[in-house]
Formats: structure tokens, sequence, C-alpha cells
């Protein structure tokens, strides 16, 4: 009797153990591999792009990394770009390293429980009790501080501080910590991260970065224009300024003599002089562009003492719309319907070697600009990287005002209560529980490995101490023991952890109820050579 | 041999190009089919139940599924062979008919092909087999409909309903909230529900996912969700009493579809077409706030300066609006999709009670709620979740909740779920199968033994003694006479699947059995495969 082939040619098929074992493999490798970025010593990695030019980027980031990955183990693919951890940055903005690691931790210790004939049902069922547990008991131990503002302020500090220890900024944190706080401050609660601008400029070192109140636009102004306006009046549009092309379809121009091309030249210019016109007439002393703004009507502005900007992009536009409360015009022909923009002051300021549009004291306090400054473009893009993860942490902590301390502090106390859950629990369910507490416990472990640290002595120590219920106990990284992470001012958001717990616990429960893994055969490309 | 001789005795071929196709015939092509049948059924075993384990598939693009749905396997499967071609078919019309149960189906074939095998192999003409079957198939769809009970609930007491769907999601990975999502399925269904013809379209219950928070964050929603934003970033974001006008024209200048030039020769032409070109932009936008509408949706774009205008006349917009969306918008809300501004009309208008727009997470990403429409009969289940793997589990297993709820609102006769069903209807079919004289009789006490196999499979995947489980609970079912004996998957400690709630619908459960028995006889007839061999 012939076997017969159920699936097309090159397409796999991987069942059972095997297919387990594919899968919790590819998973841990991803997570080995961003393994040693955990922590405030935790350490870089060079991503060289596949594209032309090879660009490098040096980074830290979680996200990033594992973005930049092309992986071709489908578990593996669970784990990282567009799923777990990309949801974690989009929603929290930090703890992407945290949540691949956590769910590799949960893999191994899975994959121990497996080999010892235990159904893979049995341990999801331990894991989510576990997971339950160890939210509860992050749960009690979260201190809300938001009816002290200065408490609350100097939680922001701490937490800012924390996110930013394990990155490039980690020289400077007290002053990045200062100006990402500030900023968050500013949006009022609001979780809009477009209203905070980065602007980055190579030159200087990263201590001269700064945060300003108002807005900065990377743009000139054009020649001939006021350089300096005070209370002025901003009329932010899109519209064509180049030339203004007749949108009825299939118009076009015919003409049979050069005086008559003329003729049609001047009706244009005429046409764009009256746009012009409509514009001045609004009263405005400053008019902003997403489009081109060409020559002619340049020169007109610049008659009327206009300060024309041309081809701001569309965010840059949106932005400075909402910061000076004026609207996007596209049609000028009623001026005294349209809201216009104001701001006290737009002056042109230098920047290292570059001129930039400054727009202080606008009307809407939540915007403001941070100015970011850094010897290379690697340097800058990272900074940038960087801030973001802490201004992400920080607008979530402000609607979720709860914080915990840092330094392994909270795996250290889920573990324990996940710990005690596991001698409560009867059934086969207790060794997942157990295994689940195991893998809490990495954390701080890869943390203090990665610092150099003695980690199997750190973690008992740690341990011992997490014994009494009332302990503030984590790893201290800069003295290498055991310390008080209340006293040396390390915080989390509550948020963060317990996104990464729930998302990691996810993940892991996903990859593990796979028990088959049908690969189809990759599409053919064809071949145009 | 594909030789014949003519009445000369010269010989001709009947099937060309001879030496390039593969044949099997008799015996040996049922034995390829069975086997091949067979291994897809095998595939999907590993599934069945509350606690079978999910299958992880590749698509030729590189994009990654995990799943549980059995017809989303197969469909992903991309199997070759035709067989195996036929089972995931059988699946699909199983997701069609009825949406639930697409695992079950195919396992309950691929045990009945297991089962001719062995009587094949006794010399069994496989046309017997096939009659035999179909007496068996009939003594279990009316042996089910025997043990089937009516299943009482209205609209105000929705308990039984949100149980059933509960037994549905409890085999996929969503079971952690599933309380939580057969709520949400049972409202949504019993919304749109015709319950006078007993009718559901569930066309008008749309789900939507997007990425992000947690799975308990899934609402449903009593109007439409449209994942898009207003067109002008300055637009209001809420706004209340809207009046919709849904249109399908672009606020741009009109294209006809002849071909047409016109001539620009002169200054005054130039002017006047300009003039016309912003007159044609402003009585556009006029018109639509002329007839009273204080929302525009629009299937296509609008130019800039359009936008501007409607921004500024206060008449916030959303563009580029997907076609089957504007549908359902447009029953949502009463409105009638307008193909021309000319045709608007106050009437044609779609009401709302509150249009919204709502932000997610810390990236650029918004949403467009319409709630409290003139017509409630459209709801949107909106899914978050943790990734899109997740989403698009959790959108399957939704579709196989919102199936049965309609199922049963359709005709609320259930059977009791955990294989006691099947158990109960092996019974049956053995004893009657003494009754029938001649070879049948092997096919019907056959089929019994396959009907066996789903109890068995379910056992299997749960970590039970397969056999041990099975009989015990068979024998159970024999002595206290009660079909309500199934496995307990869950280890709850009783295996009354009447205590433990656990049911499925009736027809759900014929139409396994009715279908599987239909594909098993037309593999068991086919004696001949050809097929152009290998290169």
């Amino acid at each position: 009797m012939t076997v017969e082939r159920l699936l097309k040619d090159e397409a796999t098929e991987e069942k059972g153990d095997r297919a387990r074992m594919a899968s919790f493999v590819g998973a841990m490798a991803i997570a080995d591999l961003v393994k040693t970025t955990l922590g405030p010593k935790g350490m870089d990695k060079i991503l060289q792009s596949t594209g032309r030019g090879h660009n490098v980027t040096v980074t830290n980031d979680g996200a990033t990394i594992l973005k930049s990955l092309h992986i071709d183990n489908p578990a593996a693919k669970v784990l990282i770009a567009p799923d777990i951890s990309k949801v974690q940055d989009d929603e929290v903005g930090d703890g992407t390293t945290s949540v691949v690691v956590l769910a590799g931790e949960l893999l191994r210790e899975a994959e121990k429980l497996v080999n010892k004939k235990i159904h893979p049902m049995t341990i999801i069922a331990g894991y989510r009790l576990a997971a339950e547990c160890a939210r509860n008991a992050l749960l009690q131990k979260a201190k809300d501080n938001k009816q002290d503002p200065d408490k609350f302020k100097s939680d922001l500090m701490k937490i800012a501080m924390t996110t930013l220890s394990s990155k490039i900024l980690s020289q400077d944190k007290e002053q990045f910590a200062k100006l990402a706080v500030d900023a968050v401050l500013r949006l009022n609660g609001s979780t809009n991260l477009e209203s905070i601008h980065i602007i980055k400029k190579a030159g200087g070192s990263l201590k001269d970065s700064f945060l300003d109140e108002g807005f900065i636009l990377d743009k000139k102004i054009g020649i001939g224009q006021p350089k300096h306006i005070e209370n002025a009046k901003i009329l932010v549009a899109n519209t064509a300024m180049d030339t203004d092309k007749v949108k009825i379809y299939g118009a076009r121009v015919r003409v049979d003599s050069m005086a008559k091309v003329a003729e049609i030249e001047g009706a244009e210019k005429e046409k764009m002089r009256e746009k012009v016109q409509k514009i001045i007439a609004h009263g405005v002393n400053c008019f902003v562009n997403r489009q081109l703004i060409y020559n002619f009507p340049e020169e007109l502005f610049a008659d009327a003492g206009i300060l024309a900007i041309e081809h701001a992009d569309f965010e840059g536009i949106e932005r400075l719309a909402l910061v000076t409360g004026g609207e996007i015009a596209s049609t000028f022909d009623n001026p005294e319907s349209v809201k216009l923009g104001h701001c006290k002051l737009i002056e042109e300021i230098m920047i290292g070697e570059d001129k930039l549009i400054h727009f202080s004291g606008v009307e809407m306090g939540q915007a403001c600009t941070i100015v970011l400054r850094g010897a290379s473009s690697h340097v800058l893009d990272e900074a940038e990287r960087s801030l973001h993860d802490a201004l992400c942490v920080l607008s979530q902590t402000v609607n979720d005002s709860r914080v915990l301390l840092g330094g392994g502090w909270p795996e250290m106390v889920m573990a324990k209560e996940v710990d005690d859950l596991a001698r409560k629990t009867p059934g086969k369910k207790s060794h997942a529980v157990e295994a689940f507490s195991h893998a809490l416990q990495a954390i701080p472990t890869i943390i203090a490995d990665n610092a150099g640290l003695d980690s199997a002595e750190l973690i008992s120590q740690l341990r011992a101490e997490h014994h009494n219920d009332t302990t503030n106990a984590g790893i201290d990284i800069i003295s290498g023991g055991v310390g008080d992470m209340e006293k040396l001012g390390i915080s989390e958001s509550f948020k963060v952890k317990q996104g990464v717990l729930l998302s990691a616990t996810e993940a892991a429960e996903m990859i593990l109820r796979v028990d088959e893994i049908i690969t189809c055969a990759p599409r053919k490309r064809e071949n145009r050579m | 041999m594909a030789l014949a001789f003519d009445e000369y005795g010269r010989p001709f071929i009947i099937i060309k190009e001879q030496g390039q196709k593969a044949r099997l015939r008799g015996l040996e092509a049922q034995k390829a089919n069975i086997s091949a049948g067979k291994a897809v059924a095998r595939i999907l075993r590993t599934s069945l139940g509350p606690k079978g384990m999910d299958k992880m598939l590749q698509s030729p693009d590189g994009d990654v599924i995990v799943t549980n749905d059995g017809a989303t396997i197969l469909e992903q499967m991309d199997v070759d062979n035709q067989i195996g071609k036929l089972m995931v078919e059988l699946s699909r019309s199983q997701d069609y008919e009825i949406g639930d149960g697409t695992t079950g189906v195919v396992v309950l074939a691929g045990a009945l092909l297991e089962q001719a095998e062995k009587l094949l192999e006794r010399g069994i003409h496989p046309i017997r087999i096939a009659e035999g079957y179909e007496m068996a198939s009939r003594l279990a769809v009316d042996h089910l409909e025997h043990i089937s009970q009516k299943f009482e609930f209205s609209v105000t007491n929705i308990e039984p309903l949100v149980q059933t769907c509960m037994t549905t999601l409890s085999s996929k990975i969503v079971n952690r909230c599933k309380r939580a999502l057969a709520e949400i399925a049972v409202k949504a269904v019993l919304a749109v529900a015709d319950l006078e013809r007993k009718d559901v379209n569930l066309e008008l219950i749309k789900v939507e996912g997007k990425v992000g928070g947690k799975l308990e964050d899934t609402e449903l929603i009593y109007g439409i969700v449209v994942d898009k934003d207003m067109s002008h970033p300055q637009m209001p974001k809420r706004i209340e009493e809207a009046k919709i006008a849904i249109l399908t024209c672009p606020f741009e200048p009109p294209k006809p579809k002849t071909k047409h030039k016109i001539d620009i020769d002169t200054v005054e032409k130039f002017q006047t077409l300009r003039e016309q070109e912003q007159k044609y932009f402003d009585d556009m936008v006029q018109k639509c706030k002329d007839v009273g509408a204080t929302l525009v949706i629009c299937q296509w774009g609008f130019d800039d300066e359009a936008n501007h205008l409607l921004m500024h006349r206060n008449l916030p917009a959303v563009r580029w609006v997907g076609g089957v969306e504007l549908e359902l918008i447009a029953i949502a809300t009463g409105g009638r999709i307008v193909p021309r501004f000319q045709d608007l009309t106050d009437e044609k208008l779609g009401k709302a009670g509150l249009v919204r727009e709502k932000s997610f997470g810390t990236t650029k990403d918004r949403m467009l709620y319409i709630e409290h429409c003139a017509n409630s009969r459209a709801v949107t289940i909106f899914i978050r979740g943790g990734n899109k793997m997740m989403i698009d589990e959790t959108k399957r297993s939704l579709h196989d909740a919102l199936c049965v709820a309609r199922n049963l609102i359709r005709s609320n006769s259930i059977v009791y779920g955990g294989g006691s069903a099947e158990l109960s209807c092996s019974i049956a079919v053995e004893a009657a199968a003494d009754k029938y004289p001649g070879v049948e009789q092997y096919a019907i006490r056959s089929f019994a033994e396959a009907l066996d196999f789903i109890p068995m499979a379910l056992a299997e995947n749960c970590g039970l003694p397969p056999i041990d489980t099975v009989t015990a609970v068979k024998s159970q079912q024999i002595k206290e006479n009660n079909p309500y004996c199934g496995i307990d998957c869950n280890d709850v400690g009783t295996n009354n699947m009447m205590e433990q709630n656990v049911f499925e619908t009736l027809i759900g459960k014929q139409q396994q059995i009715l279908l599987a028995t239909q594909v098993v006889k037309m593999i068991l007839k086919i004696d001949d495969v050809i097929t152009p061999s290998a290169y």
C-alpha cells in the first residue's frame, strides 16, 4: 500500500513532542537573545540592516531588537515583533524585554515539566492559577500616591530614573528623568504623546538636551521675511501654493500663440496674487503651509511682512494647529470665520549649526518640545527610543498611579506568593505553579548576572529577606548587594509590571497549547531575471 | 490495464498518454483513499474537546496562525491530496451550515473510514458498507431526536443560552474569560434575532478586532465601530443626535465617464473654470448642510479644499469607509446610501444617537463609534487582545459561539455533550444492528464502533485512560439507562453531563453524523484514481 502524501511538496509537518520541542527551542532562543540587555547593566546590541547602506543601529530596546530580527521559527514569531512585545510597546511603552524573557523562562520551566510527562494542559491550568495569584500579590503591594502631588511627582521621577537607568541615557538620568516628567505633567493626564515633540540635532553632548515649553519647528524662515514676530497671529494651512491647478478633470491649456501663453501665465499669477491677498486679508503675520510655497507667493508674503513657512510636514501642521489653537485651512474666502492661531513670540533660534523656528507663549500649554543633542545619529536615535520608553511609562503612570518598587522586588514578592499557593494546591497543577515561581525568580537572577554579580548568592539572600512580609529588599546593582529599594528610590509602574506578567503568561500559554506545526510551502517568488 | 481491444483484436488506448498517468484501482484505490482521509482526521484528533491542543500553521507568506478550530486548520493546511480536500470540504460545509463542531465531523469521518477499512479486508463490498452506514446514520439521527430535550429560554432568561455558548468556547484558548465572551455572543445574537421568525442574520453582527488591551476589555457595542477617523483633525470628536449622510460619491470635481477635454485658450475661460471649480466644492458641501446632515460618511476621498469647507461649515466627515461597513451603517442608522449629491434629501439621512471617536494606547489609533442607532438591530463585537493571533483566534471562537446561539434560536432542541450523545447513539445503533439481516449488519455494527471514537478521543486528550473511561461510561449508560453520561473532561467529579451543563445543539450533532456519513460513502464508492504522475 502506498502512503499518500497529504500536503504539498515542501510543506512540512511536525507533530507532538517534536513540534513542542521546536517551538520551545525557538522561543527560548529569542528570549536568550534579548536576555543580556535586561537591567541597568544590560548590554547593547548592534543591528545591521539588510537594506541598502547596511545601516547600523545600536540599541538596548527590546522592541527595536525584536522588530529587526528575521525569524523562521513559527513559535519564535509568536514572541517577536508584530505581536506580544509590540503590543507592550504600543500600550505601555516599556518592559518589552521583560515580556520576552519571562515568557522564555516560563517555557523553559514548562519544558522540564513536559519531560516529566505532565500534560501541557495541566501546566497551562497551573500557570493561569499562578498568574492570577501573582497579579493579586502585586495589587496588594502597589502603592498609590495620587493624593499627594509632591510624593506623586517624586514617584514619577523615580520611575523615570529606573526606566532610563538601563539605557544609554543612564549617565544623565537625573536630567532626562526631569525632562520626561516635566513633559508628561504638561499633558494633564492625556496619553497622547504626540504633543511632545522630540527634535534630534547632532552636535554637543547629551547633557545639552533641553525641554522647551513652546513649539519648535524644524524649518527655515523665508528670505527677506521678519525673523522675530511678537504677538503672532498664525494661519495654518494645507493648500497648494505652487501653481494652483485646475482640478476639473480633462482641463488642459491649448493655445495658438506666445502672446496667449503670456496672458494665461498672467492670469495664473493673478490668481496666486489674489490667493495671497486673501490670506493676507486674514490679518495674519505668520503663514504656515503644509505644501510647498513657490518663490512668487513667498516674495508676496515677504513684501507684506508676513512670515511664511513652507513644507511643514503633516504631523508638524497638526501639532502646530493643536498648539496654537488655529484651524487648518484650505480655502480663504471668508477670513472672519477662520480661527487663527496665536502665540506670543516667533523667533529664529540656533541649535548647533541649524536654524529652527521657535514658537513660544502658545495658547495650549500641553505641547512642548524636547531637543536632544548628542555626538552621533546613533546616540541620538537610541536616546530618542529611551526617552520614548520613559515618556510612555510616565504617561501611563499618570493615569494609573499605582507604583511598585523595582530592582527585582516585585518578582520576588510574586514568587513568594506563588510559592505559597503551590504548597496549598493539590494535584499535578502545583508543579506548574511552582515552576511559575521559579520563572519569576529568573528575572532578578538575570539582572544580577548581567551586572556581573553572584546571582545565586544574591537571590538566596533576597529570598530570605522576602520571607518577611514588609521588606523592601531588592538587588542594588551599584553596590552589588541586597538593598532597600525604597531608600534607593527605585520604582516601577504597576501597569507595566502587570502588562509584562499577563502578556508573558498569554504568550507562553499560546505556545504550550500547540502540538503540531504545519508549515506551508513558501510562496514561490517569480524569477524575472 | 487501460488497454481495450476492438472487435478485430487490435489494442487501442482509452486513456491518453498512458505512461504519464498514475493509476490506482480496486481495493488498492479504496485503501489509499481511506488512509488519506484517516491522516487528515488524525491531525484534528488532538484538537477535540476542552483540553484539545492547538495547531500552529505557517502560511506560504510566513504568517503564523495558532488555532484550535477544525475548519481553519484544514483551510490553512494547503492539502494537496484529493481525498484530503474532500475532508476539508466536509469541515467547511459543517462550518457553513452549523458553524460549530467542525473538528468533530472530521474525526467522525476518519473513524468511519477506519472501520470501513477493516470491513473491506474481510471482503465486504464497499457499496454494502456504504448502505449499512446509511442505515446506521438514520438510526443514530432518530435516536438523537429521541434523547434530545427542549430547551427553554427567553429574552429575559438568557442563562441557558450563555451556558451553551460557554461549552463551545471552553475548547478554545479564550476559555479564560469564556463567561464574558459567551454573554457578549448571546446578547449580540438576541439583539439582531427575529424571534418570531426564529431567524438570525449573523451578518448584522460585525466582529471587529484591535490589537492592544486585554481580552477582558472585549465589549459589545450596540452600534457600529469603524476603523476610521474624522477627515480633518479639528472636527468635533463627539456628535449627539447625529444625522448622517451616507455618500458613495467623492468630494472631488466630477469625472465624467466619457472622454472629454476642456481646452483653455483664453484668460476668461481660465477664470470661469476656476470659479466653476470653487463653486462646485461649495455646492457639494452646502447641499449636505442644507438637508440637515450633521455627519458625512463617504466611501471616497475628499479634496483638501472640500475637506476644509466641511470643517469650516462645522460638518464632520469620515472618508474612505469600506463598502461593507457603509452598508452596515446604512442598515443600522436607517439611512439610504446616496450615490449623487443631487439625490440627497432629508429622509435619506441616517440617524444615530451618538457618534464618537475613541483613541487607544500611546499611538495614534482611533476608531469611530456609531451608537444608539435608529435601527438597533446591528451590533458590533469589539475584541481587544494581546496580539493579532489572539484576536484572530478570538474572532473564530466567537463566530462558533454566535452560530451556536443562532442555532438554538432556530430550533431549541439540545443534546448533551461530552461524548454522551455519541455513546448513547452507539448503544442504540449496536442494539438495532442485530435486527438487520445480511452484510449490512456488520457495517451498522462498525458504525456504532466508530461513534465510540469521539468520546475516546475526548478522553485521550484529557489525559484519561481512553478505553477504561469509555467502557466504564458506556456500561453506566446501559445500567442506569441514562443517556446523559459522558466523559468528565474538566475533572468536575461527575460524569452526568446534565449536571455539568454541557450541551450542544441537536441539529449540530445530527448534521455532523449526516455529513460525515455522506463523505465516507462518497470515498468508499471511488474505485479508480487517475492522477498525472509526477514529472
